[in-house]
């Protein structure tokens, strides 16, 4: 396998590719601006889950050497979001920006990152199984597709030996083990793995770490015609509040009541 | 009449719920077709007949149970180009996601996910999208062809509409070039007592129970009320318990009788899986908390002390 190398350790030194995005900081609550979309001027973080890939690229590469280089898309300050990566041991960063990408759809996002990513020839990409702000996961298995890459996905635990991956992949009632061969795409559950903070150092050295920045033309990635055009918004029925109680010692009686009423009981 | 086609995820040989539900609103849409693949692709062809499929295509190669989501892209998309169905849809289940998301970035096409209901408007089709925190529901034409939509579970009832569907074998062998994730072993965890989808009493627990110390009191609380536990997604990710309890946009949705949410403040993520369930009961330390102002019953308190007096209650009551 010629894109192995091998390290100091003797073990095959690995290309990882992280991706990354900022999002409303999930600690905060959302705003709506008047044409109904979700306010971006919020205080954006690292995406949570997008920390655990980070991780679990970091925890790799010790284990195998090799190089983790992590790949956002956003406007000119999702540099931060990249600079928090590097500061926790991530190489290098690239951050694809281009006025063409504001409100991308998933697969015009998957387009630009497959082939910001394809210029890096990694042994393995690892996505958060899903972003905090939109929950839907669709760009893992989009970008996988435009690689040309086996998906592994929901992965609560990830080993490489050689040329294989070997995933557990969580399920609803416990787990499936999954295998592939390298190049391959892994996507990681928030539960993988508890990132790291960054050190001071971390911090100083990350400042001196390259993010190169390119635009939809650098990556020859023309802008397609989005999914879905937004034809309204309404508000949705919203169930109407009951009754709040304090508990003053009455509040069991009262629930023991509702559910007789529902007749659970 | 536009022709839709639903992809019917089969879970252990049988058509799962969600892509029943489908069945129901796809009639509505057009002339419904089917594709079922993998082991008990057959017996699932009755089920979906009887569902109003007019034609279901099967294959029952082994192969689309045992590496994911690429066989099955590659069985759709070569019926893609067969049929040409206006609308394909999908359940927003993790495996139809996966399936979903490559099958649009081959066909070029994007999609629309985590949709609440699908409607056929002058020749194109709108899907409803829930959106911040589920207080807001976008209308989105899908502009692609075929328009691809993800649907989320329990957004329609499942129901027999008679008849039975002509069968029809799906004619692909696949690559050795798309056998690549390969399952090989499957683990079995969690075996739950009551399904937490088919429960009628749900009690699920967030932060506010203090820790993973403390689920054994909702535990006892459901065995109790013959109900199951849920969890926020908060309280899985800190690994107090296992995934197969969360609860919302990334984990189960469920619609039951009565649904006590215990140190839970309703972020959305968790809401839109459970706020169509008939009765909700919330407890909770913060009376601003956003659980307080969807519950039918709000009770503003210590969880730790007010869950076990609960049980105790229901207990008595039950023997008296």
């Amino acid at each position: 396998m010629p894109r192995f190398r091998r390290s100091d350790n003797g073990c095959s030194a690995l290309k990882i590719v992280v991706t990354v995005k900022q999002v409303p900081d999930p600690n905060s609550s959302l705003t709506l601006e008047a044409d109904n979309t979700i306010s971006r001027e919020k205080e954006v973080v690292l995406d949570p889950g997008d920390e655990c890939g980070v991780e679990e690229g970091l925890q790799l590469k010790e284990a195998h050497g090799g190089e983790v280089v992590i790949v956002s898309m956003g406007p000119e300050r999702a540099k931060d979001g990249l600079r928090k990566a590097l500061s926790m041991g991530a190489d290098r960063g690239v951050l694809i920006t281009d006025p063409g990408l504001a409100g991308a759809d998933a697969l015009l996002t998957a387009r630009a990152l497959a082939a910001a990513i394809k210029a890096e020839e990694p042994d393995l990409v690892i996505c958060a199984t899903e972003s905090y702000d939109g929950s839907t996961g669709m760009v893992p298995p989009m970008l996988a597709e435009l690689l040309g890459f086996p998906q592994l996905t929901f992965a609560k635990k990830v080993e490489i030996d050689g040329s294989t991956v070997k995933v557990h992949r969580q399920t609803a009632d416990g787990y499936q083990v999954v295998e592939a061969s390298t190049p391959a795409l892994v996507t990681v559950t928030a539960g993988i793995a508890e990132p790291r903070y960054a050190s001071l150092k971390g911090i100083m050295a990350a400042r001196s770490k390259e993010i190169k920045q390119v635009s939809l033309s650098d990556l020859g990635v023309e802008k397609s015609e989005p999914a879905e055009t937004i034809e309204g918004v309404v508000d949705a029925e919203t169930r109407k509040a009951g009754e709040v109680i304090e508990d003053d010692g009455s509040a069991v009686e009262r629930i023991v009541k509702v559910l007789a009423e529902a007749k659970v009981l | 009449m536009p022709s839709i086609l639903v992809y019917a995820e089969l879970s252990a040989g049988k058509v799962a719920t969600t892509s029943l539900e489908l069945m129901a609103k796809a009639r509505e849409l057009g002339d419904v077709y089917a594709v079922a693949l993998g082991s008990g692709a057959k017996e699932a062809a009755a089920s979906l007949g009887k569902h109003g499929a007019k034609v279901v295509h099967i294959n029952e190669d082994k192969a689309f149970d045992d590496y994911i989501a690429e066989p099955a892209t590659d069985a759709i998309a070569s019926l893609y180009e067969k049929e040409k169905p206006d609308l394909i849809l999908f359940g927003f289940s993790p495996d139809s996601r996966e399936v979903a998301g490559r099958l649009a970035a081959r066909l070029g096409t994007g999609l629309i996910s985590n949709a609440s209901d699908v409607v056929s408007n002058g020749g194109s089709f709108v899907a409803k999208v829930p959106y911040f925190g589920g207080a807001k529901v976008a209308s989105m034409k899908a502009n692609g062809k075929p328009a691809i939509v993800l649907v989320r579970p329990k957004s329609f009832e499942a129901s027999e509409s008679g008849g039975a569907a002509e069968v029809k074998q799906l004619d692909i062998s696949v690559a050795d070039s798309s056998k690549r994730a390969h399952i090989t072993e499957r683990v079995v965890e969690a075996s739950e007592k009551v399904k937490l989808e088919e429960a009628r009493v749900v009690i699920s627990g967030g932060r506010g129970m203090g820790g993973p110390q403390n689920f054994p009191l909702l535990e006892d609380l459901a065995s109790a009320l013959g109900g199951a536990v849920g969890a926020s997604r908060a309280v899985v990710d800190a690994g107090w318990v296992p995934y197969s309890m969360q609860v919302g946009q990334t984990g189960k949705s469920v619609r039951p009788g009565v649904y006590i949410a215990v140190g839970i403040s309703g972020a959305m993520q968790h809401t839109v899986g459970m706020k169509t369930s008939k009765i909700i009961i919330a407890i909770n330390k913060d009376a601003e908390a956003p659980i307080m102002k969807m519950a039918d019953l709000g009770v503003v308190g210590d969880a730790l002390k007010i869950v076990p007096a609960l049980t105790a209650a229901v207990k008595a009551k039950k023997n008296g």
